[in-house]
């Protein structure tokens, strides 16, 4: 078993008969993950990729208990809604996809599932994949991935693809990557997926793919300082070339109040011993040499 | 979107937070007869959303309506820190006992709101932090508890308010917090909160950063966002309404991609091979022809940009959509100048097929299509 997802996975997709929601349901369940309802309200009774779709979550939870994750592709303006929706429901993992959440909607949704003991991944994120079990809860194109023991958190979608190709290509596959996404505040942030990983005997080795803005990636240079993690990590930062004072597409990268920037990342990591590659292709370098 | 000082203050103010008697003017004359009605002296502010205006001359004191004029004169139509002045605040002058710092953000590390508070302001809070950091006290607020009682005491206790001093900086504190929530602000921030030789309590200057993502719940700012764009360059404007986000750098090599991280690591690539990135632009996820049409115009035309480098790894981004929009753009702009391509991802055989009929150099790995991008410049 590999963190948050495994052979155990049951999903339920919220917004699936949506656009987005209809088409990664179904590219999830090519996938091999077990997708086993969907949620539209108004939309009960019918059949998505022949997924029932309900109502609400407590009705699909209730006709499938063993249902206990969800992956939500709610539009903004409802996304915070369906959240507490599935929280309420007893969903333990909720993977939030959708992007364009207001900051002050995902503070109070994250800690209120905080309280409730419930994990959220992103918003505004790819998603969680697992090759070894094959599951998927989220959009990255499966076949970049292959099982294997490295661990991977990335706050770029886009850009863990690409670390994972290159992974892959040269034989490394993945116990499990983890997009957190790139929102300031994320459900699970990089520290937390860190320390998951840590825990994972599957995981042997960590890819931390960062980027300018904040400090999460100081945080974990202070964790691994501190002996909180002894897996070997290797780290990727992008934005080296980012102005301060500029926001690189989304709310979370940016420079700004004097932190964030990418040589004050690299410096924190290189302190602690780990190594930090200069490209997204000498990721896949600096882990042959310490696997 | 930043707000104006004269916004973020019209906004504090209708959460009972006081404030300094003033008037907007777009003109010297305007200013003039601001001054005349508010009774010298004044303070004439030119509104831009930077901090640290008055350092750069953009705050100046006017003993009298026809100095207020002069002072107008002098910031309307020109630049304070690369930003331009079409507006000045005309303040009443108030004399000033102590300054302080007041600030509400949202703290990423431990996912709650903070207050930051310092008996000391009027200067940059990292300086304050960096120098006397045992000056500012950090008051984290629960989302869900939301901001009690025994907090605001707590942060009115360190700025050394009391009595009637301390119960009107308490209304300062939960006025911004008001503001902070229900404008679903990034930033509210007073500095400097003052406390005036007559006795009142009041912040001289107060800026607030809403969250673009949460504009569409208050109609009138993002109206006045799209009227007046502010600290966003023209092109980023247009970028804006097109559907991706653009940044303006200043080097000669165009550069498109898709998602930030990505984005930047493409541009981080061009640099590490010798080359300097003309902009930041990012398609977003799952970007149709028409948003890469745009984007790719935007840079054709764009007359710094000497070569385009596209950089595509398509998990929702379906690449042949890509490469259609990539088409329209020539088609309609002409190839001006040199494109290197690097197509990945879902339905990438089609994309490469699209782009190869245009006679487009594509290359499988991000570094070989950095290194040729850098070259082409070069020549």
């Amino acid at each position: 078993m590999t963190v948050l997802v495994g052979e155990h996975t049951r999903a339920i997709v919220q917004g699936i008969t949506g656009r987005e929601g209809s088409f990664h349901a179904r590219r999830m369940l090519e996938y091999g993950t077990r997708v086993v309802a969907g949620v539209t309200p108004g939309r009960g009774g019918s059949e998505v990729h022949g997924v029932p779709v309900y109502d609400s979550v407590e009705e699909a939870v209730s006709r499938h208990p063993d249902a206990n994750a969800s992956v939500v592709f709610v539009p903004a303006r409802f996304a915070p809604d369906a959240v507490y929706e599935a929280v309420d429901a007893g969903i333990r993992l909720v993977v939030v996809i959708t992007e364009h959440i207001p900051v002050h909607e995902t503070i109070r949704f994250v800690r209120y599932a905080r309280y409730r003991g419930a994990t959220i991944i992103g918003p505004n994120c790819p998603g969680i994949i697992a090759p070894g079990p094959k599951v998927k809860l989220g959009i990255m194109p499966g076949h970049v991935y292959a099982p294997g023991p490295v661990g991977v958190v990335s706050r770029s979608g886009t850009l863990s693809y690409e670390i994972a190709y290159h992974m892959t290509s040269r034989g490394i596959g993945q116990s499990v990557v983890i997009g957190i996404g790139g929102d300031p505040i994320p459900g699970l942030d990089l520290l937390e997926a860190v320390e998951l990983l840590e825990g994972d005997g599957d995981t042997r080795a960590i890819v931390i793919i960062g980027e300018i803005g904040g400090d999460a990636e100081e945080r974990v240079a202070a964790a691994i300082a501190e002996g909180r993690v002894r897996k070997p990590v290797v780290a990727y930062i992008a934005g080296r070339t980012a102005p301060p004072g500029k926001r690189m597409g989304h709310a979370g990268a940016i420079i700004s109040m004097g932190t964030g920037d990418a040589a004050s990342k690299v410096k924190a990591f290189e302190r602690v011993g780990v190594p930090v590659a200069s490209t997204p292709s000498e990721v896949v370098r600096l882990l042959e040499a310490v696997l | 979107m930043k707000l104006y000082e004269y916004e973020a203050k019209a906004i504090l103010a209708s959460f009972g937070v006081p404030i300094l008697r003033g008037k907007l003017a777009a003109t010297p004359e305007e200013a003039r007869d601001a001054a005349a009605e508010l009774g010298s002296p004044v303070v004439v502010k030119a509104q831009v959303t930077v901090a640290g205006r008055g350092k750069a001359g953009g705050i100046r004191l006017a003993a009298t309506p026809e100095e207020a004029y002069k002072a107008a004169a002098s910031m309307l139509g020109g630049e304070v820190k690369g930003l331009k002045v079409a507006k000045v605040l005309v303040e009443e002058a108030a004399e000033v006992r102590r300054e302080m710092y007041l600030s509400i953000t949202n703290e990423r590390a431990t996912k709650s709101y903070i207050i930051l508070a310092s008996p000391i302001g009027g200067v940059d809070i990292e300086e304050i932090a960096r120098e006397q950091p045992e000056k500012v006290l950090r008051t984290r607020v629960d989302p869900l508890a939301g901001l009690r009682d025994f907090q605001v005491r707590r942060v009115v206790r360190w700025l050394g308010l009391e009595g009637d001093l301390g119960r009107q900086a308490e209304a300062v504190l939960r006025g911004m917090y008001r503001a902070f929530l229900e404008y679903d602000a990034d930033l509210v921030e007073t500095n400097p909160l003052a406390e005036l030789a007559d006795g009142r309590v009041v912040p001289l200057d107060a800026r607030m950063i809403i969250d673009d993502n949460a504009l569409y719940r208050h109609p009138d700012l993002q109206k006045a966002y799209e009227e007046d764009p502010r600290d966003v360059t023209q092109f980023e404007a247009v970028a804006r309404k097109a559907g991706f986000s653009y940044v303006e750098l200043d080097g000669d090599i165009g550069v498109i991609g898709n998602g930030a991280g990505l984005t930047m690591a493409t541009m981080d690539l061009v640099h590490a091979y010798g080359g300097r990135p003309a902009n930041f632009l990012d398609i977003g996820g799952g970007a149709n022809r028409e948003v890469v049409y745009e984007a790719v115009k935007l840079l054709l035309n764009n007359q710094r940009v000497k070569a385009i480098f596209i950089n595509i790894f398509g998990g929702i981004t379906r690449t042949d959509e890509v490469a259609r929009g990539v088409e329209q753009a020539l088609s309609e702009v002409g190839r001006a100048k040199p494109i290197v391509v690097r197509l990945k991802g879902t339905n990438e055989e089609e994309g490469r097929r699209i782009l190869a009929g245009l006679g487009i150099e594509m290359y499988d790995f991000a570094e070989d299509a950095a290194q040729r991008v850098v070259k082409l410049v070069g020549q």
